[in-house]
């Protein structure tokens, strides 16, 4: 059996289940929802195909630019707060023993792969006046009173924070576990402090890495939609979730797929730029 | 940094990691339905709701049925393509990849909004398969990445090995690659099978008014208020992706799956 | 003819020429080792006896059959890797069945010949254990087990023992050497290693820059070395330039060498001549006059550095067998004509 290319149609065989089911239910689909955006929407929740810029325009108003203004802030804020946490917490993890950081691994997983209706659900509770962390601090004595602390923007942070940190910290992992350990160790011999080496050397060498997260991190936050329904006020909905209200709820299909075109150009856009920062760092 | 205020670190990402969850498993054992914590009396009545209520039961069947048939066919997508890739030498078939990848890349609701349009276009809108297709598309990726770290660790050595000794190419998959395959098809399934039973936004967008999952259960019963039988089902939840986990790591290499390459040195 | 033939075999990589227009053939139950620095073209031409390459030129005959586009599973061969390539999901015993499991034989007769293998390896009673439980020489065993259990026309080893200490090696190499008489089988070793070369081979291929340069049984490689390549990658040599006179002597520094001609028309040449074939004598009597620059002396055997004729010279003898000199010392060469190998330009 040699590594060749394919040289009959047999060879090719494998490739056609995976590459029809792809074309099929995703370039397809991705092609349909671009060609939508540019149709004519009718009243009644029915669009007619045309080729309009209309749907685009819409949100050069002061309303969208506003959502997307959030959008964009909310996912760097949550980016910024996830990579600072992250990074000494993923660094010191892959130091661990390895039964203690397969631990961890798993519990980080577990967290990442909950639905957002449920951190959602979850963190609604903790912010709840009745059953929520304030009634702790009442007990402490800390608080007279026990109050409810969502709907509110630190709701929504704390929410989006507690769905990336895991997100963060994996996409960090392979990275730092690839360090090679003898760059903090030099540093040592040479008399630096643990804090200032981590701070002097490893931060410096990870620089590219970091921002290579932050980007991805972004991307994830930016996909976030229930979080900001459940745990914010309607100011602090963001794309996402304009995006379905408008397909779903306003049957505005046309106006709901420009949109998420939009949020596509975005996401790309800092996707090439990831990639090109990866590129330097080879370099360097 | 010293040992104790390491210590504090790690217990303070813990405690905010599991806060959340463990206030949801107070309320979850209250005895009234109230949302109260610390919880008020000790009940599992709100776990036995799950399988007893028919809606909540019917919810837990249409999200276990989903995550396994899609992680299934997210499975038999990723695995012949994993294969060709690594069997041949077709650097243009490396787009498929990449599109394998994209819809876990971009924002959740771009897919969801796809997928939504092409089933509106093409009349099967609503159809509880087309969530399904959905979400194999939607996790393929998954399965694509740790077939793709497993086939890259097979030695092709192996492969030309059993050639020598006369097992053909179908012979050879069937012997050699698919037994050293098995761990990373099984975890890319496990992977995708949790996530699947999670997900909200593609199979609300896709068929969210004919078929209820779990998730979509829950958030349709946080609009109208409180119920307990959430708290129980996020417990259900947390503690099943929990064990699947758990099962990957005592099978398997989990570090090395998570792209820690330099693990086997430990 | 029985046997392996090779017959104008090329192999392109692109514009890279691996292995080029190389002829070879080797009778039924030969052992040939070939061997050469690395980048020569012998695992090349190794992969495309198996068939794991494909020639871009020529054909590959066994027992006159042409099987240059028989497709590995269908060549009837056993191939040991480098790397061993035991397979790390099935067990010792299971590793050696494996010709047999896919070509169905019945269980028992796995078993039999699993265990007739296991014993002829010295590993009886190893059949359950998982391969990496083994040291490296009981994998190496294993994997030769596992190559010869379906008693091939072939066989085929790439860098066998190149993953084992010296010692273990050079116990290897006699005990692989002792399995292949036992079995009359045709083997091929690729190596870098020349002692294994002259350990096993019954005829030694020497390689280099994708030619064979020379394909001889070892002793006719070490004595009468085809060229400066070979007489130089063999062992160690002295290669001298020679100019022929007027009536066809040749000539050394100015010095007739009695009895040494040079082919006819050949008018210079470069000759060979062993360190252990270098006699040094006191200066005069027609020897070549030379100064001793170094002197190592190794215990059983001195190696005795002079320069003579602005060139070094190395003579190794025993401690008695030489005149008590030093460096800076003069002293007089002597070369026997018969010790010389004329070597092609």
């Amino acid at each position: 059996m040699k590594r060749e290319p394919p040289q009959s149609v047999a060879d090719y065989g494998p490739l056609f289940f995976p590459a029809g089911m792809l074309l099929i239910f995703f370039v397809v689909p991705f092609g349909t929802m671009i060609a939508v955006s540019f149709f004519q929407r009718q009243q009644g929740g029915f669009y007619t195909p045309a080729f309009v810029f209309s749907n685009y325009e819409r949100f050069l108003s002061v309303f969208f630019g506003g959502v997307l203004g959030f959008s964009l802030m909310l996912a760097i804020t949550v980016a910024i707060c996830c990579v600072v946490l992250a990074l000494p917490f993923t660094y010191l993890l892959s130091k661990m023993a390895r039964r203690l950081q397969v631990v961890w691994l798993v519990a980080l997983l577990s967290v990442l792969s909950l639905s957002e209706v449920i951190i959602g659900f979850a963190w609604s509770t903790l912010f709840s006046r009745t059953a929520g962390i304030t009634n702790i601090l009442v007990e402490l004595g800390v608080m007279k009173q026990a109050v409810a602390l969502s709907p509110s923007f630190g709701a929504v942070l704390t929410g989006m924070v507690y769905q990336a940190f895991p997100y963060t910290v994996l996409v960090l992992y392979p990275a730092i576990v690839r360090l090679d350990p003898t760059l903090v160790e030099a540093a040592r011999t040479l008399g630096s402090s643990p804090l200032r080496a981590f701070f002097n050397v490893l931060v410096p060498a990870l620089r590219n890495t970091i921002m290579a997260t932050l980007i991805m991190v972004f991307i994830f936050a930016l996909g976030s939609y229930l979080l900001p329904q459940i745990l914010g006020r309607p100011q602090h909905w963001t794309l996402s979730v304009l995006i379905t209200d408008q397909a779903i709820y306003q049957s505005n299909m046309p106006f709901a797929a420009a949109m998420a075109v939009f949020l596509v150009l975005v996401t790309l856009g800092l996707v090439a730029l990831t990639l090109l920062i990866g590129r330097k760092g080879e370099k360097a | 940094m010293t040992n104790w205020l390491r210590r504090l670190y790690f217990f303070a990402i813990g405690l905010f990691l599991a806060l959340p969850l463990i206030v949801v498993l107070g309320v979850s054992v209250n005895e009234k339905q109230t949302l109260a914590f610390p919880p008020k009396g000790f009940s599992l009545a709100w776990y036995s709701e799950i399988f007893v209520n028919p809606e909540w039961r019917s919810a837990l069947v249409a999200s276990v049925l989903l995550a396994t048939t899609s992680a299934a066919l997210a499975v038999l997508i990723a695995l012949p393509l994993s294969w060709f890739l690594w069997r041949r030498i077709a650097p243009w078939a490396n787009i498929f990849q990449v599109l394998g990848i994209a819809p876990f890349t971009l924002p959740p609701v771009i897919t969801a909004l796809g997928l939504l349009t092409f089933w509106a276009t093409t009349g099967f809108y609503g159809q509880p398969w087309t969530a399904v297709i959905g979400h194999a598309i939607f996790f393929v990726t998954l399965p694509l990445v740790t077939l793709s770290l497993g086939f890259s660790a097979i030695d092709r050595s192996f492969v030309e090995a059993a050639a020598t000794m006369g097992a053909s190419d179908r012979t050879i998959f069937r012997t050699v690659i698919l037994p050293l395959i098995l761990p990373y098809l099984v975890s890319g399934y496990a992977f995708a099978f949790v996530l699947s039973l999670n997900e909200y936004i593609v199979a609300y967008m896709t068929v969210g008014f004919t078929l209820e999952t779990l998730p979509i259960k829950i958030f349709n019963a946080l609009r109208y208020g409180y119920t307990p039988t959430m708290a129980s089902v996020t417990i259900l939840f947390v503690a099943t992706a929990a064990v699947i986990f758990s099962l990957v790591a005592k099978f398997g290499d989990l570090p090395k799956l998570l792209g820690a390459m330099a693990a086997d040195d430990k | 003819m029985s046997g392996l033939v090779l017959n104008n075999v090329t192999k392109q990589f692109g514009s890279f020429t691996a292995v080029e227009n190389v002829q070879l053939s080797v009778p039924h139950g030969t052992f040939v080792c070939m061997l050469g620095p690395s980048g020569c073209g012998k695992t090349t031409l190794l992969r495309m006896i198996a068939g794991l390459d494909d020639p871009t030129g020529g054909a590959i005959l066994l027992d006159g059959e042409d099987i240059t586009k028989v497709p590995t599973h269908k060549r009837n061969l056993g191939m040991v890797f480098q790397s061993l390539a035991l397979f790390p999901h099935l067990s010792v015993g299971e590793n050696i069945a494996y010709p047999l499991r896919i070509r169905g034989k019945s269980r028992e007769d796995q078993k039999k010949r699993v265990d007739d293998l296991l014993s002829l390896i010295h590993l009886s009673g190893y059949g359950d254990r998982p391969v990496s439980k083994l040291s490296g020489g009981q994998r190496q065993r294993v994997a030769i087990a596992r190559a010869l259990a379906l008693s091939p026309k072939l066989f085929l080893l790439d860098e066998p023992l190149s993953a084992l200490d010296a010692k273990l090696r050079e116990a290897m190499q006699v005990e692989l050497r002792q399995l292949q008489q036992k079995l009359g089988i045709t083997t091929i070793v690729v190596t870098h290693d020349q002692r294994e070369a002259m350990t096993m081979a019954d005829t030694v291929v020497v390689m280099n820059g994708g030619h064979i340069r020379q394909a001889a049984s070892p002793i006719e490689i070490y004595r009468k070395p085809a060229d400066t390549f070979v007489a130089d990658f063999i062992g160690s040599t002295n290669l001298i330039e020679t100019s022929a006179d007027s009536s066809g002597d040749a000539t050394i520094f100015g010095h007739k060498i009695p009895g040494l001609t040079l082919p006819s028309g050949m008018q210079k040449a470069t000759i060979s001549v062993r360190p252990e074939d270098v006699h040094l004598t006191t200066p005069g009597n027609g020897a070549i006059s030379g100064i001793v620059t170094f002197v190592r002396d190794l215990g059983g055997t001195i190696e005795t550095f002079v320069e003579a004729g602005g060139k070094q010279i190395v003579a190794v003898s025993t401690p008695r067998a030489r005149p008590n000199v030093i460096a800076g010392q003069q002293v007089g060469i002597v070369l026997a004509p018969d010790v010389c190998v004329v070597l092609k330009q």
